[in-house]
C-alpha cells in the first residue's frame, strides 16, 4: 500500500485511506466513493486477466466520459495493461486504425460507439474481443456487464499485475504529418514524476473538487483524473457537449463548487465571451490551470477581472513530455500588454536546453528549439522507431532529449517565450493538427487532384485553417460537400474553416508546394 | 417563416461558407452533423439569432436537434418569437 509509482497504486491507498468521500461525481448521472471504484476497477482487472489479458497487452477505451471510463482506466492499469483512449467523436475509420495500428488485445466500447467501430476494424482484417458496455453512466454499465460475466464464469479474484515504472501505461495518440495518427507511448514511471511534480506545486486535499473538462484521449486528463484521485479529491466530470458550451459550463463550474480547474485556452476564452460568468459565484474555485496553445492575452485579462481570486497557472508541455514549463500569471496583468504570457520556466522534474539547428545550446536570450530531458519524457512512439529516432537529440553524455519542435527565446529571468513552430503543426482550441494529415485526408476525395491546408493565426479567433485545392475537370465539389466529407475522415478540430479552389498551387523550383507563396493567395 | 430562413441562410453563408455557391446551401443541409457548424460556429449563430430576433437561448437548447438545419432554426426562431 505504501508504494505509490504505479498509477492504479493511487487509487488503491486513496481508498484505504478515504473509503467514503466521493472519488467521482458525473452531473445529472450519480457519483461513487472511492471504496466503490476500487471494487469496480478490481472487477475489471480480475475480468480482464481472466480473459488473458495482462502485462504488456494494451486495451482501449472507446465511450464518453462516464465513470465507467474511470473505473474502466483504473481496471486496465491494475490488469498491468496500458490503455488506448480513443475520442468517441472521431470518425469510426479512425479509431479503428488506431485500435489496429497498436495492436490492442480487448476494446471495452460503449453500445454507440461499438456498431460502427467494429465494422471498420472488421475492414482492417481485425476483430479485438470487445467489452460492449450498454447504459454507461454512473458506473453502471461497466457495473452490469461484470456482474452478468461472472454469472456465467466467475472471475478469479486476483492481485494488481506487478508491473514495473518503466512498464507502458497509456498509449496517446496524436495527428501525425504522414497523414495517420501516432501513438505516444507513455509509462506509469513518466506520469507519475508529473503527478508528484503537480502535488508539490498545487498542494492539493481531499477536499478538492478537480473539474474535468478535457476529454480521456487528451494529456491534460492525466493531471485532473490522477492527481484527483492521488490526494482523496473529488473529481467532477463534464460531458462531451457540456464541455464545449459556455452556457451550460459557467453555472456547472458554480454549482459544483470546482476548486481546481485545469482546460484549454480555447474554452475559457469562450466563457469569457458567452458565458454570462457575471450571474454566478465562483468563491470556491482556488486555482485556474490551462495549457495546450497560447491565451490570448486580451480574454485571460477580462477573466482574471471577472474572476480575480483564484490563482492563474500558464502549463506547458507536448504530449511526448506532459506538462514541462510553468508560469504564474502575475495578478496584474499590465493593460497594455499585448504579447501572451511567457511559458514560463522549467518543472523541478524535467530539465530543458534551448538549441540551434546544429543542436548546440543557445546563449540565454537566444532563439532556439526547446528539448525536454528528464524522468517524464516519453519512450517513444508506437511501431515507429524512425520517428521516434527522429524525435530525440543525444548530448555527448548519453542523455536522451525530445525536441518538442516548438521555437523559444529563454529570457534572462529563466522564463521561456514561445515565439512559433519548426515544422507545420499548428494548435487548434488546444489540440494537435498536423496539416499534413488534413492534407492526406482531402487526397482521398476522388474529385481533388492537389490538397494543401495552411494555418492562419488571428489574435482573437485563434488557428484557423483554410485548405486549398485543384480539382479534376468539371468534379469540383461544393463546400458543404467537402465539409461533410471531412466530417466522415477527420475529428473536428481540423476540418477547414475555409477552402479557396485554385487553378493550379504554386510550386517551388523543386517541384514541392510553395507555402510562402499559398499564404498570399485567397 | 421564409424570411426567418433568408436572414439565417445569408448569415451562414457569410460567416462559415464563403465562397459557397447560395442554392447548395438548402432547408435540410445538416449544418452540425455536416461539419458546417463547428462549437464556436454554433455559439456564434446563437448569439446573432439572440440580438437579431431579442431572445435568449436556454442553454440545452443550444444543440443539434434546434439548429442542424436552416428549417430546424427558422421553425425554433418562430417558436420563440
Amino acid at each position: 500500500m505504501g508504494d505509490r509509482s504505479r498509477l492504479h497504486e493511487l487509487l488503491d491507498h486513496s481508498a484505504s485511506l478515504w473509503p467514503e468521500r466521493i472519488a467521482i461525481e458525473q452531473p445529472d448521472n450519480g457519483s461513487i466513493t472511492y471504496r466503490e471504484l476500487a471494487g469496480l476497477a478490481d472487477r475489471m482487472r480480475d475480468r480482464l486477466r481472466e480473459m488473458g489479458l495482462g502485462p504488456g497487452d494494451r486495451v482501449a477505451i472507446g465511450m464518453r466520459k462516464s465513470i465507467d471510463a474511470v473505473a474502466a482506466i483504473f481496471g486496465i492499469l491494475k490488469s498491468g495493461a496500458a490503455y488506448v483512449p480513443l475520442d468517441p467523436t472521431a470518425p469510426a475509420a479512425r479509431s479503428a486504425y488506431i485500435l489496429n495500428d497498436c495492436a490492442v488485445k480487448a476494446a471495452v466500447l460503449e453500445e454507440g460507439v461499438a456498431g460502427r467501430l467494429l465494422a471498420e476494424l472488421a475492414k482492417l482484417g481485425a476483430a479485438p474481443p470487445a467489452i460492449v458496455l450498454e447504459g454507461i453512466g454512473g458506473g453502471h454499465g461497466l457495473g452490469m456487464f461484470l456482474q452478468r460475466e461472472n454469472e456465467k464464469r466467475p472471475a478469479t479474484r486476483r492481485e494488481n499485475a506487478a508491473v514495473s515504472q518503466d512498464a507502458l501505461a497509456y498509449i496517446l495518440y496524436t495527428s501525425g504529418s504522414t497523414g495517420k495518427p501516432k501513438g505516444v507511448m507513455l509509462s506509469h514511471g513518466n506520469a507519475a514524476t508529473f503527478v508528484d511534480w503537480c502535488s508539490a506545486t498545487f498542494q492539493p486535499n481531499e477536499s478538492d473538487r478537480f473539474s474535468s473538462h478535457a476529454p480521456f484521449h487528451f494529456d491534460l486528463s492525466i493531471l485532473d483524473i490522477f492527481v484527483s484521485i492521488k490526494h482523496g479529491a473529488t473529481l467532477v466530470l463534464i460531458g462531451e457537449e457540456t464541455a464545449k458550451e459556455p452556457g451550460r459550463l459557467a453555472p456547472l463550474i458554480s454549482e459544483q463548487r470546482i476548486t481546481i480547474w485545469y482546460s484549454t485556452p480555447s474554452i475559457l476564452s469562450l466563457l469569457v465571451q458567452y458565458g454570462k460568468l457575471q450571474r454566478h459565484d465562483y468563491s470556491s474555485l482556488r486555482l485556474v490551470l490551462f495549457a495546450g496553445e497560447v491565451f490570448p492575452v486580451k480574454h485571460l485579462r477580462a477573466l482574471k477581472g471577472l474572476i480575480p481570486a483564484p490563482r492563474y497557472f500558464n502549463l506547458y508541455g507536448p504530449t511526448e513530455t506532459n506538462v514541462c514549463t510553468f508560469y504564474e500569471i502575475p495578478a496584474e496583468i499590465p493593460q497594455d500588454r499585448t504579447e501572451p504570457s511567457p511559458i514560463g520556466r522549467a518543472c523541478s522534474h524535467c530539465r530543458l536546453m534551448v538549441v540551434n539547428e546544429e543542436g548546440r545550446e543557445v546563449a540565454a536570450g537566444g532563439e532556439g528549439e526547446l528539448c525536454v530531458g528528464g524522468p517524464a519524457v516519453m519512450r517513444g512512439y508506437w511501431n515507429l522507431p524512425e520517428q521516434t529516432g527522429q524525435a530525440f537529440l543525444l548530448d555527448r553524455s548519453g542523455q536522451r532529449w525530445y525536441k518538442t519542435g516548438d521555437i523559444v527565446v529563454k529570457e534572462a529571468d529563466g522564463n521561456h517565450l514561445f515565439i512559433g513552430r519548426r515544422d507545420r503543426m499548428v494548435k487548434r482550441r488546444g489540440y494537435r493538427v498536423e496539416l499534413g494529415e488534413i492534407e492526406a485526408a482531402l487526397y482521398l476525395n476522388p474529385a481533388v487532384q492537389e490538397a494543401a491546408a495552411i494555418g492562419l493565426h488571428d489574435e482573437e479567433q485563434g488557428v484557423r485553417i483554410k485548405a486549398f485545392l485543384t480539382c479534376r475537370e468539371g468534379k469540383r465539389p461544393s463546400v458543404i460537400e467537402l465539409k461533410r466529407f471531412c466530417v466522415e475522415h477527420l475529428p473536428s478540430y481540423m476540418i477547414p474553416d475555409f477552402f479557396s479552389f485554385q487553378n493550379s498551387l504554386p510550386k517551388t523550383s523543386t517541384d514541392k508546394l510553395d507555402y510562402q507563396r499559398l499564404k498570399e493567395l485567397d | 417563416m421564409e424570411e426567418i430562413k433568408k436572414v439565417v441562410k445569408e448569415f451562414l453563408l457569410r460567416e462559415f461558407l464563403p465562397g459557397e455557391t447560395p442554392e447548395e446551401l438548402t432547408d435540410s443541409t445538416p449544418l452540425i452533423t455536416g461539419g458546417i457548424l463547428d462549437s464556436i460556429a454554433t455559439l456564434k449563430l446563437v448569439e446573432f439569432l439572440e440580438n437579431k430576433y431579442g431572445f435568449e437561448f436556454q442553454p440545452h437548447e443550444v444543440d443539434a436537434e434546434h439548429l442542424n438545419t436552416v428549417l430546424h432554426i427558422a421553425k425554433f426562431v418562430r417558436s420563440k418569437r
